[in-house]
């Protein structure tokens, strides 16, 4: 149980970690950046093995612990420990057969039982200190080891080292190198703060270490303006959310009198608090955070924004730590939200989380169609998979969510490296897709393969990760009767397919085109040099690294093209390629109840039972039918044929799509002769399909977007600039300038009265200080004699 | 002893220190002067010090003298720099802080 | 230190009469020589007095540091200040300001109010002889050196440190005002 008891070294190691960096790193042979490696392997170890022990621990939980609540799980701790040291030796096999016990026993109840049977319930380990005690109220610091915690652990650690080793070559000879790895580092440690909170202090302490490590890191290239002012704009919206954190936070307090999580969770899942409407309340405070940090719907326009940070920071970012974090706080503090929104009470077809998380999928789908850089493209995708998320958890389905957060952590941030390494080795720094890139997919296998996999992962393909995860959120919204989300699922996931097809295509198949063309060596102009070298200043700063710049310079050809990225860069790629493939299995519903390991080790997390149509518990997850699935990948299918058949005919030039059609004749079938023959069908297709309905409507949304949205906000700060002129006007200038003026001319005909007496001279100072003094002691003494 | 014997000498002390406050333009001895108050004050902790059989008064008047040296040195710092830039330190020509 | 029958110390109180005359004196001299050594001397002679005063408050350790800060360090620097400002030896007029008409009154006027107010207050309270309520058992005075360390160290620590952390500033601020840049 090392581990176990001692987590709480894992953010601890990140963030003594970057004080060594800020300190040393600059004397480092390479930058400070190996601390940040060494220290996030270290943590990854410690990681990997809590999680192992979680796992062991969860199997066969301590049999007191087992039905307890929650505090007596740090005293039964010494016990704990030391029948583990005593079965270490020995028993393994033992240990082996209780934990095959254990899981059977568990599969048991499942089968066996019907509503509200409290099953499996393993409470969770925890390590506190407390730092600050007032009354009734401390603050304590510390670890609770749960699933949940054990999971974000294990993956923040893990997706913080690949970014970090992809990051050692990806912002190579940058001039602030050092800053951005001890930010990083930083970074990775609140992320891990919070994921262990026991207790809101903590976890407001990690949330806001976040907030402004990504204000750091999106601002990394600040030379720009554009830069900085999305930096601001990330920081800015993020602390919008934040008000909510507090007030929320101050309302947990206020109903259940500490801020311990565990002991929150459980007097909301027992309906220990007095009032239902003030925990409603509490709930939507809170979950105004979490639609800060997990940009949802309304305040989702800083995560496109905070693309112009530097790539590791994007996919670090967007995938595993900072917007998951909101949901992270749901799923956190879920029985607050289950039971403050009633959300699986009979009947209840709508609540706040599951309405935002859809608008939310629907919206940032429509607005992936009109990006042009891929990095936005990936960003709105992002904001579409955290709906999903979001509306996992609105409709009850606490596991699917969780597990899609697990799933989309690898691929997406395999995708965004892939963005990355495509912009670092292919494009010259160019993340624009229809300027920049094109027909990679010949000289870029690693990124090419890696990239393929992730996006259909993305899609929901089935056996691929996300598949398992996105499917079973969909198909819980369905059978928790939240029919509209359903619906709503299935068609984001067809927008997903749409999009992401488009933004394969544009990425590595057609013509290369601008920077592209000159890695590929098939265009030498030179105005496609002056193109990329003016394009590429435009969004990133890419300041310093442009040491395969000089081989594509001048117009010439390159002698011969790098295969692909150098090995920093492909290694996290590959590995997230892999894991993108195979994670799903992990909690892979449509093989059967044994696969579902991970909802086993997650579901304790939960703080609810199962049980039907109970606010007070989870609804039970539903019977994987391969029918359900259908109609969704069907959609998936209709997305993915009709982006392709746009793309090849808006984007694919005649002889670059015949050139094209070779590497992929399997996928566009018999439809490409049809296409090719259609030349001039291509500009009707763009003319009246994309501009006649994609178009509008990405563009409206755009617009509503842009206009909106921010005209709330810019109207907010004009109506009370007018109000402040009308005030200014009258109240001020007029009533409150006549008292001020009036009291500051007596106040001045006083002091010219007095202004004898501030002579300058410190003796005549003295002489009126003691003589005061004296009459003071005179007066004094008459009136007491 | 009495006690009114020291409490009146203190009081002595302190009146003429206040007197040299008040009359000296030499800032060296407003500094003295000052230094004749704050021993006033010693003397009077002191006897109190005594009257009430605690030590805590003899504390204090340790602190006192503690902060007379640094007041002294922090003083005598000023009142150089004053020289330096002023050839003089008469007190009365320093007057730019006339209102 | 004898002790009289009728606790009244002779020796002590002619001690005293004779040391606070003097103090006095030395005192007014300080405030009204012409000359900026003569009165820095002038004053040594009262913290001199005042640290006999010490002595028969039964304050020894006061008494010490009186004459060890005082006179030993503080009187040094008041000397070199009155040097590196060129105080003429010699003597000068214009140390004075117009300030004795004011100062005068306020003198008076605050002795006037001290001194009636401790008559009124305390008229013929003694002071013991030494602390213990005149126990001469330790006439070294070691338990109250002990009591006093103890004071500092126990109950007024914090002051302690704070004044240590006066003492540094005091020393940076001298220095800083003081060099030459």
């Amino acid at each position: 149980m090392w581990f176990l008891e001692h987590a709480w070294l894992i953010p601890l190691i990140p963030a003594i970690a970057f004080f060594g960096i800020i300190f040393f790193g600059k004397k480092m042979p390479k930058g400070g950046s190996e601390i940040a490696l060494v220290a996030m392997v270290a943590a990854l170890v410690i990681a990997g093995g809590t999680a192992k022990q979680w796992i062991d621990y969860n199997d066969a939980p301590p049999a007191e612990s087992a039905t307890h609540a929650v505090e007596g799980a740090a005293v039964e701790e010494g016990a704990v420990a030391e029948e583990g040291a005593h079965a270490e030796e020995g028993a393994v096999a033992e240990e082996g057969v209780a934990t095959e016990e254990g899981t059977h026993a568990v599969e048991g109840a499942v089968a066996e039982e019907g509503a509200g049977e409290e099953e499996h319930h393993v409470a969770p380990v925890r390590h506190t200190w407390t730092w600050w005690e007032s009354g009734a109220l401390s603050f304590t610091i510390g670890s609770h080891i749960d699933g949940l915690a054990v999971m974000l652990l294990l993956l923040v650690t893990f997706i913080s080292t690949l970014v970090l080793l992809y990051s050692t070559e990806y912002v190579r000879g940058d001039r602030r190198f050092t800053h951005f790895f001890a930010s990083l580092v930083l970074f990775s440690s609140g992320m891990l703060a919070m994921v262990l909170a026991p207790d809101m202090s903590q976890l407001i302490l990690g949330w806001e270490i976040m907030g402004l490590c990504s204000f750091m890191l999106i601002g990394h290239w600040w030379e720009e303006t554009a830069n900085s002012k999305a930096a601001l704009k990330a920081f800015l919206t993020v602390r919008t959310g934040d008000i909510g954190l507090l007030v929320g936070t101050a309302m947990l307090l206020g109903i259940f009198k500490t801020l311990d999580i565990s002991k929150i969770n459980e007097m909301a899942a027992a309906g220990e608090f007095e009032s239902k409407k003030v925990l409603m309340w509490a709930a939507v405070a809170l979950f105004i955070a979490a639609i800060g940090k997990s940009g949802q719907f309304p305040l989702h326009t800083w995560l496109p924004d905070a693309m112009a940070g530097p790539t590791p920071v994007s996919s670090l970012l967007h995938s595993s730590t900072m917007v998951v974090a909101g949901v992270f706080l749901v799923a956190r503090l879920y029985p607050v939200f289950h039971v403050g929104l009633d959300i699986n009470l009979l009947g209840q077809s709508f609540n706040l989380i599951a309405v935002i998380g859809g608008i939310t999928i629907l919206i940032a789908a429509g607005l992936a169609f009109v990006q042009n850089d891929i990095k936005k493209v990936l960003a709105y995708s992002t904001v579409s998979q955290l709906g999903y998320m979001m509306m996992g958890l609105g409709v009850g389905a606490w596991v699917p969510a969780v597990f899609h957060i697990f799933t989309h952590a690898f691929f997406k941030c395999c995708l965004f490296l892939c963005a990355g390494s495509v912009s670092h080795t292919a494009s010259h720094h160019s993340f624009d897709m229809k300027k920049d890139m094109g027909g990679l997919a010949r000289k870029m296998p690693v990124t090419f393969a890696t990239w393929m996999v992730s996006t259909l992962a993305l899609c929901g393909v089935p056996f691929i990760s996300g598949f398992f995860s996105k499917d079973e959120i969909i198909d819980s919204a369905k059978y928790n009767g939240y029919t509209v989300f359903y619906y709503i699922g299935i068609i984001g996931a067809g927008m997903t397919a749409a999009y992401m097809t488009r933004a394969t295509y544009l990425t590595f198949f057609g013509k290369a085109r601008g920077a592209a063309a000159h890695f590929l060596g098939e265009e030498h102009h030179d105005e496609h040099a002056a193109d990329a070298a003016a394009d590429h200043g435009d969004a990133h700063g890419h300041d310093a690294h442009d040491d395969h710049g000089a081989t594509v310079a001048h117009g010439k050809p390159l002698p011969f093209a790098p295969s692909d990225s150098p090995w920093q860069l492909t290694t996290p790629l590959l590995i997230l390629g892999v894991l993108a493939l195979i994670s799903g299995y992990l909690n892979a519903a449509p093989l059967g109840k044994s696969w579902l390991r991970f909802e086993h080790w997650m579901i304790s997390s939960a703080g609810l039972p199962f049980g039907e149509h109970d606010p007070m518990a989870l609804p039970h997850p539903p019977e994987f039918k391969w029918m359900n699935t259908v109609p969704g990948l069907a959609l998936v299918a209709l997305g993915f044929l009709v982006s392709l058949f746009l793309c090849r005919g808006l984007f694919g030039d005649k002889a670059f799509a015949l050139k094209g059609l070779t590497s992929r004749n399997k996928l566009a079938g018999a439809g490409h002769k049809f296409l090719v023959n259609k030349y001039y069908l291509d500009h009707l297709y763009e003319k009246v399909i994309v501009r006649g309905i994609t178009g509008p409507i990405s563009s409206a949304a755009y617009w509503v977007n842009q206009n909106i949205l921010d005209g709330i906000v810019n109207g907010a700060g004009k109506g009370g600039r007018r109000t402040g002129e009308l005030v200014y006007k009258y109240v001020d200038q007029g009533l409150v300038d006549g008292i001020v003026n009036g009291s500051g001319s007596s106040a001045r005909a006083t002091g010219g009265a007095l202004q004898p007496m501030q002579s300058g001279k410190v003796n005549q100072y003295g002489a009126l200080l003691f003589s005061a003094a004296a009459i003071g002691a005179l007066v004094l003494v008459i009136v007491n004699s | 002893m009495l006690i009114n014997e020291f409490l009146l000498l203190g009081a002595a002390l302190f009146c003429i220190g206040v007197y040299g406050v008040i009359a000296r333009k030499n800032a060296v001895l407003v500094l003295m002067s000052i230094e004749l108050i704050l021993n006033s004050v010693n003397i009077n902790l002191l006897a109190f010090s005594l009257k009430h059989g605690d030590v805590a008064g003899q504390t204090f008047a340790l602190y006192i003298i503690a902060v007379a040296a640094a007041e002294v040195g922090v003083g005598l710092g000023l009142v150089l720099l004053i020289y330096r830039n002023r050839r003089s330190i008469a007190l009365d020509e320093l007057s730019q802080m006339k209102g | 230190m004898i002790a009289l029958a009728n606790d009244i110390n002779v020796a002590q109180q002619v001690g005293f009469g004779i040391i606070a005359l003097v103090m006095i004196v030395a005192a007014i001299r300080v405030v009204t020589s012409n000359n900026v050594f003569h009165a820095a001397l002038w004053l040594v002679l009262v913290m001199s007095g005042a640290a006999a005063q010490y002595l028969l408050l039964a304050a020894e350790f006061v008494a010490v540091t009186q004459v060890l800060v005082y006179i030993g360090a503080v009187m040094v620097l008041f000397l070199f200040g009155a040097m590196l400002t060129r105080a003429s030896i010699g003597g000068e007029a214009g140390l004075n300001n117009k300030g004795y008409l004011v100062g005068i009154p306020v003198a008076l006027l605050l002795a006037g109010t001290l001194g009636y107010a401790l008559i009124d207050t305390f008229r013929d309270e003694r002071l013991p002889q030494s602390f213990e309520t005149g126990n001469l058992a330790d006439p070294a005075g070691t338990q109250a050196i002990t009591s006093v360390s103890d004071s500092i160290f126990g109950d007024y620590l914090l002051p302690f440190w704070a004044l240590s952390f006066v003492l540094l500033a005091a020393v940076i601020g001298a220095i800083v005002l003081a060099r030459k840049d």
